[in-house]
């Protein structure tokens, strides 16, 4: 084991940490975006209130560690970053899209005008951009996972080699991608719902997103079982990777009983409770992934060790996140400190 | 006139449509990169004055500017992560290339970001639930780290004009350094180039807006308030900025001399070279016409030196030439208009020194008025010379921007979508803020000063 801790494979798994923090901040605002569009019943403008309060401080502090996943990978793992950028070309360019749309419609209508119409129409665009994009996220992670950008990058680029579905189309829309992008969605929808419940002052308001975060859960269970018989069924690179293993049994159970411990901490209203477990899940879910196909960055072509950058340029990026993290977490604890730490108190923010 | 694609690997129109593709995405994202460097500073110095004055105005005006940096900032966040994508969708054979070798300042520009970010969701959202002083301070650290970031971003920047702290071997870059990389001869004057250009364009627009609404309503209280920050915090770049230009201009003849050459519209290599005002560059010719020629200017002002040798064109194989007409009218641009900003920053710190009234001035405000949109002009400009200089490069004697280009065709579509997409988003934000800035706000009118004029 003493070859674990060398310093690409501390950098690969930072790159992972901060692409976990994105999911769980970043994707928790995008589930806001998801409840938004699906506020209902007679307090429909009070969830998307409670909505926007929750996000808006903080989704642009936490935007940013998508930022830093594509900055860790593309000093760290040049190659990676090419390549996955060269064939993941239309998910990805498809997943700015969205994230521009969200960005901005939020904004737009935070601050447009206090016309009803028009605060509907960006409310609605920055409810569908969040739909997208995770979903488009979730493709791009499950067309590398299940081996399909590794396989493109054997066939031949140059130009009428091989065709354009080949090569920029057939890596990423497979089922088992989309069954992904489905699941991210339906992760960070449940994030979201299980956050809000601890955000809501407002007993019904709570009650609401406890009963969305109870479905979310549901929606959860159902499509990770789906991608996993599309997984076992097709040939991915995913299945031997999930079973095999030794490590591989253990951390499936630690998975499973998490979940149950995030559904009945909500179903007893536990939700400070719920909320760490929801978290939990999450992350077990991703580092699943991870571990699933260590030591390939792109399996089954890149291995980590293949792709990294030399020495001096990890060594000082490790260096950089060290100094920079001394910045970034006493100023992310302020931040949330201002803005979550007193539930009831939701002033007007003018 | 374009970079030529190696034989079979990608087509001109490709080549030309990720070119477009990222010269429009940097356009638009420059715009609200430099608004989020300005305007933290001018939301600060009138929140200061506020608290230290008690003026009311100081108030309301901070908090007007931090509703139209809200918008501008979401803008400008989203828009700068779709360019570090397409750092790689666009160019990945660069990334492939420099990645390991300038990761570093965008690694930590990326903390930089967190750091503005974070203390602007602070801000912004914070009014109620903070002290005024700690409201300050984190509009402060706003400042600090947008200024920070633009530091970053622009040292990677600099690293393409002049590539430090590698060597190839059979292509490949070797004995990477990035902090030799870092520390590149275009870099400091970069930075400062743009720093001060950032502060100039930002105290300029929001200078010129208010005065011009002060030529409608001479005595509004707001907008004289407004008039006086934003000129405090523009004026004095503006000055700076022809000097640090000088210092940019002695850095280019010295390390990029093509682009030097395009940019003065220079084809023959002599000893005191002269300075053109204007011209038409005509490649085919190899001359540049009808241009003002001051003799041995260009000698003086980029060696200083009047009989100075100047490389011209003709020192160059033609494949390696950048397009000539368009940095040549790029930078007459920006420095005509920069001249111009820098003239009316002296004319308005005078009329201050003279303890006067900059609004009393009908003159100056119309001047003032005029020069609001230049600074923008001159980064776009600025930033036409930086890059379409270089070419045909992408990193600078080292890599053709033709052979970094991704393999993928079709790339119009992504080009037409892009576009069209920042178009609807330039507009979008067009039509809030003139909504937000103009028109006189109701307080001002209240407290309008004594000889109380209309309100509009």
């Amino acid at each position: 084991m003493e070859s674990l801790f060398t310093l690409p494979n501390v950098l690969a798994g930072l790159t992972m940490v901060a692409l976990n923090a994105y999911v769980l901040f970043g994707g928790a605002d995008f589930g806001g975006g998801v409840w938004d569009l699906l506020a209902s019943g007679e307090r429909r403008e009070q969830q998307r209130e409670l909505i926007t309060h929750a996000i808006g401080p903080i989704w642009e502090a936490n935007h940013v560690w998508l930022v830093l996943v594509v900055v860790l990978l593309f000093t760290c793992f040049p190659p990676v970053f090419a390549t996955l950028s060269i064939l993941l070309h239309i998910p990805l360019a498809l997943m700015l899209i969205g994230i521009v749309l969200r960005g901005s419609a939020f904004t737009f209508r935070s601050y447009g005008s206090e016309h009803d119409a028009e605060q509907r129409r960006w409310g609605r665009l920055f409810a569908i951009a969040s739909l997208l994009t995770p979903v488009l996220l979730g493709i791009s992670i499950g067309a590398i996972a299940s081996g399909g950008v590794g396989g493109a990058m054997r066939l031949d680029h140059a130009r009428g080699a091989s065709s354009f579905a080949e090569l920029y189309v057939a890596p990423w829309l497979t089922p088992f991608s989309v069954g992904v992008g489905v699941l991210a969605l339906a992760l960070f929808a449940f994030l979201a719902a299980v956050y809000l419940t601890v955000e809501a002052s407002d007993e019904r308001l709570r009650e609401d997103f406890r009963a969305r975060a109870l479905w979310g859960a549901l929606a959860v269970f159902v499509v990770a079982f789906m991608v996993l018989i599309i997984a076992l069924v097709t040939d991915t690179h995913v299945g031997p990777g999930l079973t095999r293993s030794a490590w591989a049994i253990p951390f499936h159970v630690a998975t499973g009983v998490v979940a149950l411990w995030a559904i009945w901490a909500l179903w007893t209203r536990r939700f400070r409770a719920a909320r760490v477990a929801a978290a939990a899940q999450v992350t077990l879910i991703l580092w699943g992934w991870v571990l699933g196909q260590y030591p390939y960055l792109i399996p089954p072509t890149v291995m980590i060790d293949g792709a990294a950058a030399p020495e001096r340029t990890l060594s000082l990026t490790l260096w950089s996140l060290a100094l920079g993290a001394v910045v970034l977490f006493p100023s992310l604890a302020y931040l949330f400190r201002v803005f979550k730490g007193r539930p009831e108190a939701f002033e007007r923010m003018e | 006139m374009y970079c030529k694609a190696p034989a079979g690997v990608t087509s001109v129109s490709d080549l030309l449509a990720a070119r477009s593709q990222m010269g429009m995405s940097l356009a638009f994202h420059i715009i609200f990169a430099v608004v989020g460097i300005g305007m933290p500073v001018l939301m600060v110095v009138a929140e200061s004055r506020w608290h230290r004055t008690g003026d009311a105005i100081y108030l309301d005006l901070a908090k007007r500017w931090a509703k139209g940096t809200a918008i501008l900032f979401a803008v400008g966040a989203v828009s700068g992560t779709v360019l570090s994508f397409e750092l790689g969708l666009l160019w990945p054979e660069f990334m492939r290339f420099g990645g390991a070798i300038i990761g570093m300042p965008f690694s930590l520009e990326g903390f930089a970001f967190f750091t503005e970010a974070i203390f602007l969701g602070v801000y912004l959202y914070g009014w109620d639930r903070i002290a005024v002083s700690t409201h300050i301070a984190a509009g402060t650290i706003v400042a600090i780290s947008g200024a920070a970031s633009a530091v970053f971003v622009v040292i990677a920047n600099a690293w393409m004009n002049t590539p430090r702290g590698f060597e190839m071997l059979d292509g490949k870059p070797v004995n990477v350094d990035p902090i030799a990389a870092m520390m590149t001869p275009a870099a400091f004057p970069q930075v400062l180039h743009m720093v001060l250009a950032a502060y100039a364009a930002t105290g300029f627009a929001v200078a010129g807006i208010h005065a011009f609404l002060l030529l409608r309503d001479n005595r509004n209280a707001f907008h004289r308030r407004a008039l006086s920050v934003a000129i405090l915090v523009g004026a004095p770049a503006a000055i700076a900025q022809p000097f640090s230009g000088d210092i940019s201009a002695r850095y280019v003849a010295r390390w990029q001399p093509a682009k030097l050459a395009a940019a003065e519209g220079q084809f023959r290599t002599e000893r005191g070279a002269p300075l053109r005002v204007g011209g038409i560059p005509d490649e085919a010719a190899r001359k540049t016409r009808y241009a003002l020629e001051i003799p041995r200017g260009l000698s003086l002002l980029a060696f200083h030196d009047p009989n100075a040798e100047v490389k011209g064109l003709d020192a160059f194989p033609e494949r390696d030439w950048p397009p000539v007409a368009p940095v040549h009218f790029a930078f007459q641009i920006m420095v005509g208009l920069g001249s111009f900003m820098a003239l009316v920053a002296i004319w308005a710190l005078i009329t201050r020194w003279r303890k006067r009234q900059l609004a009393e001035d009908r003159w100056l405000l119309r001047a003032i008025a005029v020069a609001a949109p230049m600074g923008f002009i001159c980064i776009e400009a600025g930033w036409t010379v930086t890059e379409v200089g270089r070419q045909p490069w992408i990193v600078y004697d080292v890599v053709r921007t033709a052979d970094a280009v991704t393999p993928m065709p079709g790339l119009v579509v992504p080009f037409v979508v892009f576009t069209l997409l920042y178009f609807f988003l330039g507009a979008i934000v067009v039509w809030l803020l003139s909504r937000h800035v103009l028109g006189s706000p109701r307080v001002a009118e209240a407290e309008a000063e004594p000889a109380a004029g209309r309100a509009v």
